[in-house]
């Protein structure tokens, strides 16, 4: 049992990422019904822009995000309001196929800019900082890494509770038609959703630079991680998708002590359980 | 009034349009008489892609089943082709139709899961559906793990003796089933079931409401769209003779190129599949060695044509002059 104890503890700590992963995804679909399918793509392009804005001015990796987060959500912004917002109706068809488009670009366009070498965010001492707890050590970047995801489900439960655009938000998700009525913007709304969404994409960029390699074909992956953590969470919950980032990085830490290869599989294998089981997540929206 | 002259020219169409398929078909089978082995290859090559665009066609633009993890299918066919040849010593005769029928029966394992996520969110679980698969082949050392195995020499042999007749026959097998497919893509559309998945595709409740069964119906075009794409990838790795888990379960070979394909010819449209993969080979033709750059090109492409022409450039022809090839809507 002991010996289960470290799998489980890292994985709960790698499940911070993933929900970092697993929170844009979650935020734009629970307003717009979106699926971007560049999502993990996206998160890569931070990752490149955090490594070039520090190889320019050698600031700390975290204080990269000072730049990442804001240019992100400015690209977020534009990408809805120019692309997406023509993609939107009853037709999933237009949003997906274009998403994938901007995938396939965003990959090929890396590639051809920065090789398929592999980079990473050299973190420093918070690479290899840990704190002892008994007999077992917690890495403090990892740590830092559930943290941060944490205080953005929160902030976001909070926002979408308690603030006037989070009411215009839920108000859009339930009935984009009676909230236009009433004079909510919704072009200008959706583009700020999704602004919302690429700032946590910038942050989720950062950190994976900072915790492992990276490659211009890095994204796919993490889209299904979060993909992953939203359905076993359950739809239209923040706290869900937290407890599925959680749930999957238990999954993929307790698979890899089976086997190295067996790690991404029992992720997968316990997603399509959830499914089987549960096929509305864990914790969905009551509706 | 209809005058008869009318009356004869619709009815006369179809029969030239039957007389010129039916030669292109012959052509075709005829061309290991006529073709050097590097055009057979881009022969098969272009059919066998026209068969998979045909069948994402029928899924994505009929069934309304937008999935990503067709290669999920086409992989397992190609493994089941060379697991039957290579460790239970069956002729690759025998193993297609059974391969056929593997990827029919993983579809219908997956569909009962995949079928509770909406629309988008099926997209992404057919996509994990498919990684799911290719982690499974790639961790099993009999198939030789991530580097993949080779076909039998015993097995390749059994097609028959000679290189120049055994290579024809592949090429009759991959043109052979593609052909089907296409037949069979068409005959579907045009049959009561055809109407009954463009109901579903148009109006989900009024569908319902007339007493069509949504479920099933999506249920057995996935199923069979599945076992069709096995069936393509196992004579499609037939004829490379050698499979590995990253070129069986290719997101991009089999999948990412087929929608963008489709797309850009024109989805919901037997047409469009066919103008699409034309198109894809000439540009694949063109610009070959410029790798990303041409990836790039094809993704901003189909971004162009979801944004300004939905129905794609066959549908810009059809609008444009009201051709039809292949009708398989129904006028009143």
């Amino acid at each position: 049992m002991a010996s289960l104890l470290d799998p489980i503890l890292q994985g709960l700590l790698l499940g911070g990422l993933y929900t970092m992963f697993a929170i844009g995804l979650s935020l734009i679909f629970g307003v717009m019904r979106l699926v971007n399918i560049a999502h993990g793509d996206f998160i890569v392009l931070a990752a490149y822009m955090a490594h070039a804005v520090l190889v320019a001015t050698g600031w700390h990796p975290l204080a990269t995000l000072l730049i990442v987060v804001p240019v992100m959500a400015g690209l977020g912004y534009a990408l809805q309001r120019v692309v997406l917002a023509r993609t939107l109706g009853d037709d999933i068809l237009p949003p997906l196929l274009v998403t994938f488009g901007v995938a396939v670009i965003i990959q090929n366009g890396l590639l051809s800019a920065f090789t398929s070498n592999a980079l990473r965010l050299p973190s420093r001492e918070l690479e290899t900082a840990s704190l002892a707890l008994g007999s077992l050590n917690i890495g403090v970047l990892p740590l830092l890494t559930l943290a941060v995801a944490v205080a953005l489900i929160f902030g976001l439960e909070t926002l979408f509770a308690r603030t006037a655009i989070g009411r215009a938000f839920r108000a859009t998700s339930d009935d984009p038609e009676t909230a236009t009525a009433i004079g909510v913007k919704t072009p200008h709304l959706f583009a700020l959703a999704t602004a919302l969404c690429f700032a946590t994409i910038a942050i989720a960029g950062v950190f994976l630079a900072m915790r492992s390699n990276f490659d211009p074909f890095a994204g796919p992956a993490r889209l299904l991680f979060g993909f992953e953590a939203v359905i076993i969470g359950g739809l239209g919950s923040f706290w869900g998708t937290l407890a599925g980032g959680l749930i999957l990085g238990v999954a993929q830490s307790l698979g890899a002590q089976i086997s190295p290869q067996f790690q991404v599989l029992a992720g997968h294998i316990v997603f399509f359980l959830i499914l089987a089981i549960r096929p509305r997540g864990l914790f969905p929206k009551t509706a | 009034m209809t005058t008869l002259a009318e009356t004869t020219k619709r009815y006369a169409r179809p029969d030239a349009r039957a007389l010129v398929a039916l030669l292109l078909v012959l052509a075709v089978v005829a061309a290991p008489f006529w073709a050097g082995r590097a055009e057979l290859r881009l022969f098969s090559e272009f059919l066998s892609f026209l068969a998979l665009a045909v069948l994402w066609n029928l899924l994505a633009g009929y069934a309304g089943l937008l999935s990503v993890g067709q290669q999920a299918f086409v992989g397992l066919g190609g493994y089941a082709l060379f697991v039957l040849c290579a460790h239970a010593g069956l002729s690759p005769y025998l193993a297609i139709p059974l391969a056929i029928v593997a990827a029919g029966a993983l579809a219908a394992v997956f569909a009962p899961l995949l079928f509770r996520l909406d629309g988008a969110y099926f997209a992404v679980g057919t996509w994990v559906a498919a990684e799911t698969v290719l982690l499974v082949f790639a961790m099993i050392p009999a198939l030789g793990g991530g580097a993949g195995m080779s076909l039998p020499a015993a097995s390749v042999k059994a097609i028959a003796a000679g290189k120049e007749l055994r290579e024809s026959i592949i090429f009759w097998l991959v043109t052979g089933l593609s052909l089907a497919t296409l037949l069979g893509a068409y005959g579907l559309l045009r049959s009561r079931a055809g109407l009954a998945l463009m109901a579903v595709r148009d109006n989900r409740l009024a569908a319902a409401s007339l007493g069509i069964d949504i479920w099933r119906t999506r249920f057995v075009t996935y199923v069979i769209v599945a076992a069709m794409s096995g069936g393509l990838g196992a004579v499609i790795f037939l004829q490379k003779l050698r499979i590995s888990p990253s070129a069986a379960f290719s997101l991009n070979d089999w999948t990412v190129m087929v929608i963008f394909a489709v797309v850009i010819g024109g989805i919901g449209r037997l047409e469009g599949a066919v103008i699409g993969a034309i198109l894809y080979f000439l540009l694949r033709e063109m610009m070959a060695d410029l790798g990303a750059i041409y990836l790039i090109v094809l993704g901003s492409l189909a971004i162009l044509v979801m944004l300004f022409s939905r129905k794609g450039l066959w549908g810009l022809v059809e609008t444009r002059f009201g051709w039809s090839l292949m009708p398989t809507e129904r006028k009143p």
